[in-house]
């Protein structure tokens, strides 16, 4: 891909001189580094992240969470609850139970422990309304777009109220179900032309068009 | 043995018309599953291959986790259709060898260290066998794990030289395989310049297996410029179709 003095950014990797990508997908020359968007990657946890998960198991001390991603969060009490969690007391089922869809925010991770969760935070918690739409996690920057041009468009046009989890899994809440099957539509567009350019424009094309169809 | 079938004719071509050094013509198709993280299909000659691959996923059993790095797993299996008596579908013993072979054959080209405690599963579903089985099989399976966004050092690419009536040829059929001298598969980084397979079945000097190994490399070239295109493939389809719909 490239040889010289050149540093290897993401997705790729260097023998000697020579750099070479390890994914499928699209080189990016900035300055002295290269580095390739990858086109299909799966969701690797990383502290600060903000992701959507489904509730899967109930221990006596907390929650496992489905995050898309090859490892299962952890969810423990004392980071869902606003008081002090006493065990013998405080039935966990009664705050979360299996099968219930959390915005959470990942505050732990790395190569020998699980991903662990927070719910403590202004915005978090369970997720009581919305649709859910599941993209692959290596399109979320394009959803969101440079300088989140991309994510408020769509919530212009559409007038939806849209949460993106960096795992993958977006939320889309709006004001009727017209709304919510634009911004699904929308989303999937772009997840399907990703590698494509001048992507931003035709979405609004395509949003304006549909509207003008509905309305 | 190879009295009663001519393999090469008087005009030194083979059974199926090729010369010696030339390949089956092949057809590659990546993303063909959608329950898959990523897939792939390869038609080469009359041989069939399907390959899925799932992960990086938690590995079930759970004990099987590696801490330092993601565990591979590769299933070899052939239809009980994909050959000409009907094919018990238990795994033989000769599909556990090459799940194995074909398993430490794409090893080497995955960074495995960067999904510990994870599993990375290949399937490698034989639809139409007619020889060169496990060299498709490993070249399919790359293209899979590459589809599924797994980063890997380089694709992994097979194919097979033999000896069929004191011959040297390329990419052996079934007939070529089981009436020929010998048969000879490589699989190989052509990026790294790395073989990652090497198996001989019966006999070559040495000068007839170095020359055989270096016809295997050339194939192998030519069929890793075939898993590139197809690869790209699936992407630009979707781009031409966007600008054919901007124009």
């Amino acid at each position: 891909m490239a040889e010289g003095n050149y540093t290897a950014g993401n997705n790729t990797y260097k023998v000697g001189s020579k750099i070479y990508a390890c994914r499928l997908g699209l080189v990016e020359y900035e300055g002295r580094n290269v580095q390739v968007v990858a086109l299909n990657t799966v969701y690797i946890p990383s502290p600060g992240d903000q992701v959507i998960g489904k509730i899967e198991d109930v221990n006596f001390n907390g929650w496992i969470v489905d995050i898309n991603s090859p490892y299962k969060a952890i969810l423990r009490a004392n980071e869902a609850l606003n008081k002090p969690f006493r065990q013998q007391k405080d039935d966990l089922t009664s705050f979360l139970d299996i099968g219930d869809l959390i915005l959470a925010k990942v505050i732990a991770f790395d190569r020998t422990i699980d991903p662990i969760l927070t719910i403590r935070e202004p915005g978090l918690g369970k997720i009581t309304q919305g649709q859910i739409v599941k993209v692959s996690p290596a399109k979320i920057p394009r959803i969101i777009g440079r300088k989140a041009s991309m994510i408020n468009m769509l919530k212009r046009e559409t007038e939806c109220k849209i949460t993106v989890g960096q795992n993958g899994i977006i939320l889309i809440s709006g004001p009727s179900p017209e709304n919510e099957r634009l911004a699904i539509l929308a989303i999937e567009k772009i997840a399907q032309e990703a590698h494509t350019s001048g992507l931003t424009d035709r979405i609004a094309e395509m949003i304006r068009r549909e509207k003008g169809v509905k309305l | 043995m190879s009295g009663k079938i001519r393999l090469i004719d008087e005009n030194g071509l083979r059974v199926d018309g090729r010369r010696p050094n030339e390949l089956r013509p092949i057809k590659i198709e990546v993303g063909v599953l959608s329950n898959a993280d990523g897939s792939a299909y390869i038609e080469q000659g009359k041989s069939k291959i399907l390959a899925a691959v799932y992960g990086p996923r938690e590995v079930h059993p759970r004990h099987l986790a590696l801490p330092d790095r993601a565990l591979l797993r590769c299933r070899y299996h052939m239809a009980p259709f994909s050959v000409e008596e009907r094919k018990s579908p238990a795994p033989s013993r000769r599909e556990i060898e090459l799940s194995k072979v074909i398993r430490e054959a794409l090893e080497p080209a995955i960074f495995l260290e960067k999904f510990p405690r994870t599993s990375i599963d290949v399937f490698i579903e034989v639809l139409q066998a007619d020889g060169g089985t496990r060299c498709a099989g490993t070249t399919v399976a790359a293209l899979a794990l590459a589809d599924a966004g797994i980063p890997m050092r380089d694709l992994v690419v097979a194919c097979a030289a033999g000896k069929v009536d004191g011959v040297l040829v390329l990419d052996l059929n079934d007939l070529e395989d089981k009436e020929g001298e010998a048969d000879l598969p490589v699989a190989y980084m052509p990026n790294l310049d790395m073989i990652s397979l090497l198996q001989m079945d019966g006999q070559l000097t040495i000068e007839e297996f170095e020359q055989a190994l270096n016809l295997a490399i050339e194939g192998c070239k030519q069929i890793y410029k075939l898993q590139k295109e197809a690869l790209k493939a699936k992407y630009l389809a979707i781009k031409e179709e966007v600008e054919t719909c901007l124009q």
